[in-house]
């Protein structure tokens, strides 16, 4: 029987590797190779975190429309003339507002945001300490509950 | 008791949050400009069907609309008659953004349709348009007499929004008087 899983197993991931390549080739909607190595990395991990404001859930890198085209080209410059990653961010966060960053800002407005994770991991934790507080008391309570776990 | 009470109040917390989420999608789609209240950008691009330049510091101390449109954009068909309309109530001068279109096509557009703008300046390339956070055509920006971005108004004019959007905000009477209309 191992046998047959085997082929079968290599068949399905070649598949799924195919379909991966395919569909990176698919995304790789802008061509334009800056000269230097760091600025095109910079520039590549930048134009993945500026939302795409009329496709709204691609960021620029992944958005064909002719808008995120204009923004992807402000990048470049602003890369080329020696703009930090963070002028860049404010730069289109002055224009767009915090909409067009996919990574939002740690702001008074945004504090929820960053928050309720937090809270919600600490309400968790309570709940959970609580349940097995119960039922540590329950075990300790009950005189009929055996050690040695006859069910 | 705290067993019922809690999951009780959780949901009923998660379907007030849900329930404000919904009544407030319409309103979600559009996007708050962040340049309300700040300074309107300054730019200075060609004049549309001249050699001219037209620089929109011209305009500083009067209240102005500024129309983002082009010819490739659908819902521009819409407003044009609003936008004429407003432009023949004289309320203050109208200047079009020509976005990303093609001179020509935007002249054609311009005497078949009616022109409603003061001037139209051709933002070919689209640089202006970014400075003014344009994310879709058409918008319609209201300046003050402070050279402060006002509103903004995403989508095409209609009489609902020129007046209870546009009208609201401007004083009765302009300071200065309108364009070389």
């Amino acid at each position: 029987m191992r046998s047959r899983v085997w082929p079968f197993l290599l068949g399905l991931c070649a598949i799924l590797a195919g379909t991966l390549g395919a569909s990176t080739q698919a995304w790789a909607i802008d061509p334009i190779e800056m000269s230097d190595p760091i600025l095109q990395e910079r520039y590549r991990s930048l134009t993945q975190e500026l939302r795409c404001m009329q496709c709204q859930n691609q960021s620029i890198a992944d958005s064909p429309v002719g808008l995120a085209g204009d923004l992807r080209r402000e990048v470049r410059e602003l890369l080329e003339s020696g703009s930090t990653d963070a002028e860049i961010r404010e730069y289109m966060r002055a224009r767009y507002g915090d909409f067009i960053l996919f990574r939002p800002r740690f702001s008074v407005q945004n504090l929820w945001l960053w928050l309720t994770p937090v809270a919600l991991l600490l309400i968790g934790v309570i709940v959970a300490v609580r349940i097995v507080r119960q039922r540590a008391a329950m075990v300790a309570n009950d005189p009929s509950e055996p050690g040695e776990g006859a069910s | 008791m705290m067993r019922f009470l809690l999951p009780a109040g959780v949901f009923a917390a998660l379907a007030l949050v849900l329930f404000i989420g919904v009544q407030r999608a319409p309103e979600k789609s559009v996007i708050p400009s962040a340049l309300i209240g700040q300074p309107a950008p300054q730019f200075e691009l060609p004049i549309l069907g001249t050699n001219d330049g037209f620089n929109n510091a011209s305009l500083q101390g009067q209240w102005y609309l500024l129309n983002v449109w082009g010819t490739w954009c659908p819902e521009c068909v819409n407003e044009h008659q609003m936008l004429l309309e407003i432009a023949r109530s004289q309320v203050l001068p109208m200047i079009g953004l020509n976005w990303k279109d093609e001179d020509a096509a935007a002249q054609r557009w311009l005497t078949q349709l009616g022109d409603p703008y003061d001037v139209v300046a051709v933002d070919r390339d689209g640089r202006v348009a970014i400075d003014w956070g344009v994310y879709g055509a058409p918008e319609t920006f209201l300046i003050n007499d402070r050279g402060l971005v006002e509103y903004k108004h995403v989508g095409a004019m209609t009489l609902n929004v020129w007046r209870e959007q546009f009208l609201t905000r401007i004083p009765r009477a302009p300071p200065a008087t309108g364009g070389e209309r």
